[in-house]
């Protein structure tokens, strides 16, 4: 049984069939990318993970418990911390100030009518901020405003985010998509510093199949809506199932 | 039955005047992807085109007439305006009888080179910032051209009567076998429906079936790949702002006989249109149209006594509580488009 | 001090000086002298400065910290005000109750508004405050005639009840008071040829004020603050980190509302009257312009661009021609005439175009308003640090 259970579920958008009967099980403490080429159903799948779609059919179970119909704000307080294609950070607030709002939302929940304390001076948070920056390697970047920082530097303010909460599950949309080769190595790196580092699951969306082969344990392949094979990364490398799914009808 | 009839036409004119500033309104929103709050002050501009024309008509210099004879035995001095001059006095007492639809002429150039100033001008400045600014330039922009037009015009309802081959009413009822005098309407609001369905016609007809309402067409949809093309958007989507302000000032010269214009006419009627472009659907030229009679009818529905009795303040408020109800129940109004003013 | 850091809390001494001199520092011509009528040191206008200067604090809550903007904040502004009105003449003549019932019945009314329209983002939500606010104008124009006096306005009268009071038959109307003093009262002071006017209503309102200015900052800064920022920034990634922003957004709308319903009970406190054009949307632009002029998002702007305005509709329109040519009267009499006709559309009546142009020029330059003005002319004295962040965020709000 794993920490996320996906079974049966499917999705129409009008006359496109874009999931169906996907059955998807991610092991607890593990890295499991799911991959696939462009129109093979993975950012609705991922959506339906997230709360952003309901699926029409099927479940998707999340530590035993159901995600279906929950929004994303009570989705993230179940344990599960999501990370964009393109970095979502909060850009006309400090790095800092971004780093905090995760650790508070952790701690006092998913509302607070908290007025009148100076925000600065929740040393818990604070020290907690400053804990995950120097780990992110931006302790020097704290009161700089993050709009104003690298596609790099934003994507492991996104990622340091999401970690600063302790998530179970992170899940991950193309998180090197439009990077530079550099930029690219490093995201891979530190994804798997976390991996080893930390009990956590981490899911990764992922068009680039070389981004995840060094970086997986386990790799599902979805084509057409539908999981072809799932396998460790060397099984899938030369399956041919997977050559035709990303060459297309040719291979025929 | 009568009185159906009755109210359907009543909410006509009003409902063709939010119609077509409306249809202004949306034709920015579309092509330029710009929220006008200045679209009033257009409609205002327009009906001071007409304000401004039968002055000019009426321009006049000082003749003595021999033949008539003042109470002290002197010569009278008459006005004759200059226009009798060169036209004849009959051929020029006509014009200024008809210097409301003539005012369409005057009018047509005059409000689109004002749009164009205000599209190059200011609005061009404003396409990548966000819609609240543009609310906020645009609302300043408003404020300031309805100063100006105070200044020059003063703060009072200037008259402006329509032809007298329209003035009076015209018996519907009689018209169509009802009892006589049950339906009555006057001529010059049948002529500004009318007026407001051509206009409306040939707005839709010029998009629809020339190359130029084409590609602007196709800009609305996908800006970036008609440029991708190498057609210079830019330009028509100014030529198209100057028409929508064209619109918008056609109606407002259409609509002097009917409301004598004041400096904050634009204000009242932009709040209206706002509200029936977001009920029509933001981006949707019909449904702006739809809206706009949709909204007069209801509006001059809830007018009727019978229905004022049993809600009481309903003809006050009934378009925004439509405009709520339609938000709410279809956020993105009648006919809106997907992805517009999403965030 | 109070809670606050070292410079908010500069900034909030700076603020409690001025305003607490505000009657002497805003008379500074004699009071025989021709510039006499550019004194505003007087009790009625001083009044309006701070209570518009309380109802642009809490636009700014949710426009700047938010950038939701609403064009219909006057409807709450003038549901406070008959809420005053009525508690003037049911319970007490003094103040302290109307005002306390003005904001509970502008936050309960936000809380139903606001819930609705935000459903809603963008200019959709511009659009459903607008139509709620005009429909408050129109129906307290006209059905609700008994509740709000329709067109002639709400007002006090002889035989009001007044429970705590006890009616009076006879004699005057009594004037709104706190605890025997009347708003009305004030103590002259004449130095020289100066004459300066301390009134009681003032002075209450400016407290009342100072309270409001000082709360602000407190949310400007708390959690909640920031969480109002962080939904202008970037309303997903606020969802996805856990946060639900729909309880953020009404809260920020119902304190927003109950600041202007503060300043119109108020408002009633000082003059008890109140008639539904305050409602009309038109009002509620005006403290858009206050709040952008002054400088969005920032702290202090709301109030300055509160005192500009008010100062442009009261002083600045009292310049008419013949004060013109007085000025220009060194001129040489064509040159005269000639400047005069130029400057004239501009002032006097005119103030609404020159208002018009600067709007327009601050939100095209100066996005920060007269705050971010004020910091490249200081920038420019100082050469010596060229970021001036004090402002929270002066980028545009959506």
């Amino acid at each position: 049984m794993g920490i996320l259970e996906v079974q049966n579920v499917g999705k129409r958008f009008g006359g496109l069939q874009a999931l169906q009967d996907v059955n998807l099980s991610v092991k607890e403490n593990t890295i499991h990318a799911i991959i696939g080429p462009n129109g093979a159903g993975k950012s609705t799948l991922l959506n339906c993970l997230v709360g952003k779609l309901f699926p029409d059919s099927g479940t998707v179970q999340f530590d035993g418990n159901s995600v279906l119909g929950r929004s994303p704000y009570e989705i993230n307080q179940m344990g599960i911390s999501r990370v964009f294609q393109t970095p979502e950070i909060f850009g006309d607030l400090s790095v800092m100030e971004n780093m905090m709002i995760p650790i508070f939302a952790k701690r006092d929940g998913s509302f607070s009518l908290d007025a009148l304390s100076d925000f600065m001076k929740h040393k818990d948070i604070v020290e907690g901020a400053e804990k995950i920056l120097e780990e992110m390697n931006m302790s020097n970047k704290q009161g700089m405003q993050a709009s104003s920082m690298s596609r790099g530097d934003k994507r492991r303010l996104e990622i340091g985010m999401c970690l600063s909460q302790e998530p179970r599950l992170l899940l991950l949309d193309e998180p090197t998509a439009g990077m530079a080769r550099a930029d690219t190595n490093n995201t891979i790196d530190l994804l798997k510093q976390i991996g080893n580092e930390r009990d956590i699951t981490i899911a990764i969306i992922e068009h680039d199949m070389h981004v995840v082969f060094s970086l997986a344990d386990r790799i599902t392949v979805l084509a057409q809506g539908t999981p072809l094979v799932e396998d460790v990364p060397d099984k899938i490398k030369g399956h041919p199932k997977v050559k035709e799914a990303y060459l297309g009808e040719t291979a025929h | 039955m009568d009185q159906i009839i009755l109210q359907v036409l009543n909410g006509l004119d009003k409902g063709s005047a939010y119609a077509l500033i409306a249809l202004g309104l949306t034709l920015i929103f579309g092509t330029l992807g710009v929220v006008n709050f200045a679209h009033g002050a257009l409609f205002m501009l327009g009906a001071f085109c007409a304000i401004t024309f039968s002055r000019i008509l009426s321009l006049s210099h000082v003749v003595i007439d021999e033949t008539q004879k003042d109470f002290l035995g002197n010569p009278l001095k008459v006005d004759v305006p200059h226009i009798y001059d060169w036209f004849g006095e009959s051929a020029g007492q006509a014009i200024i009888n008809w210097s409301v639809p003539l005012a369409i002429l005057f009018a047509i150039p005059v409000m689109i080179i004002i749009g164009v100033i205000m599209e190059r001008g200011l609005i061009k400045h404003f396409y990548k910032r966000p819609h609240a600014d543009q609310i906020l330039v645009t609302f300043g922009l408003a404020i300031v051209l309805q100063e100006i037009v105070k200044y020059y015009f003063g703060a009072n309802q200037i008259p402006n009567p329509a032809p007298e081959a329209f003035i009076g009413s015209f018996d519907f009822g009689a018209a169509i076998g009802l009892k006589a005098g049950t339906i009555i309407y006057p001529y010059w609001r049948i002529v500004y429906f009318c007026f407001a369905m051509l206009l409306i016609g040939s707005v839709f007809a010029f998009l629809q079936f020339t190359t130029f309402g084409m590609v602007v067409r196709a800009g609305m949809a996908d800006r970036e790949t008609v440029e991708l093309l190498g057609i210079n958007i830019d330009k028509r989507f100014t030529i198209m702002f100057g028409v929508a302000a064209a619109v918008a000032g056609l109606a407002g010269v259409m609509y002097t006989p009917i409301n004598p214009p004041n400096y904050h006419m634009g204000m009242d009627f932009l709040v209206i249109s706002f509200v029936v472009v977001v009920v029509g659907g933001m981006g949707s030229l019909p449904g702006a149209v739809a809206a706009g009679l949709l909204l007069g009818i209801l509006e001059s529905f809830a007018s009727m006594r019978q229905v004022i009795e049993a809600l009481p303040g309903i003809n006050q408020v009934v378009i925004y509580l439509a405009a709520i109800v339609i938000l709410l129940t279809r956020p993105r109004g009648l006919m809106g488009r997907k992805g517009v003013m999403e965030d | 001090m109070l809670g606050l850091n070292r410079k908010d809390a500069s900034l909030l001494i700076i603020v409690a000086i001025l305003v607490a001199l505000a009657p002497v520092l805003l008379n500074p011509f004699p009071e025989q002298s021709g510039l006499a009528q550019f004194n505003a040191g007087y009790p009625d206008l001083m009044q309006r400065f701070v209570i518009f200067g309380i109802f642009a604090i809490g636009f700014n809550i949710l426009f700047g910290l938010t950038g939701y903007l609403s064009f219909g904040h006057a409807a709450f502004l003038g549901a406070g005000s008959y809420a005053g009105v009525w508690m003037l003449k049911l319970l007490t003549i003094n103040v302290i109750p109307a005002i306390i019932i003005s904001t509970a019945v502008a936050g309960i009314f936000a809380l139903i508004i606001g819930f609705i329209s935000l459903r809603r983002s963008g200019i959709y939500f511009s659009i459903l405050t607008l139509a709620f606010a005009q429909m408050s104008f129109a129906l307290a124009a006209s059905v609700l005639t008994p509740i709000t006096g329709g067109e002639t306005g709400l007002q006090t009268a002889l035989d009001d009840p007044r429970i705590l009071d006890g009616a009076n038959a006879t004699g005057n109307i009594p004037a709104p008071s706190i605890f025997g003093l009347q708003m009305g009262d004030s103590i002259q002071l004449s130095l020289g040829g100066w004459l300066w006017t301390f009134n009681v209503g003032y002075y209450l309102a400016a407290l009342v004020m100072l309270s409001a200015f000082y709360l602000a900052i407190r949310i400007f800064r708390s959690p909640f603050g920031i969480m109002l920022r962080a939904i202008k920034s970037n309303q997903q990634r606020l969802n996805y980190t856990g946060l639900n922003t729909k309880p953020y957004m009404l809260a920020c709308f119902v304190i927003s509302g109950m600041y202007a319903g503060l300043a119109g009970g108020l408002m009633v406190s000082m003059d008890p009257l109140a008639g539904a054009e305050r409602m009309q949307w038109t009002a509620s632009g005006e403290v858009v312009l206050m709040t952008i002029l002054g400088g969005v998002g920032t702290l202090i702007g709301p109030v300055l661009g509160a005192g500009l305005i008010k100062y442009f509709e009261n002083i600045f329109s009292k310049i008419n021609d013949n004060l013109l040519h007085k000025w220009f009267a060194f001129m040489p009499d064509g040159a005269e005439d000639f400047i005069v006709s130029i400057i004239y559309p501009f002032v006097g009546k005119g103030w609404h175009l020159t208002l018009g142009l600067i709007f327009m020029a601050v939100i095209i330059f100066l996005p920060g308003g007269l705050v971010e003005l004020g910091q490249k002319v200081a920038y420019i004295f100082k050469k010596k640090n060229p970021t001036p962040t004090s402002t929270p965020n002066t980028k545009p709000a959506e």
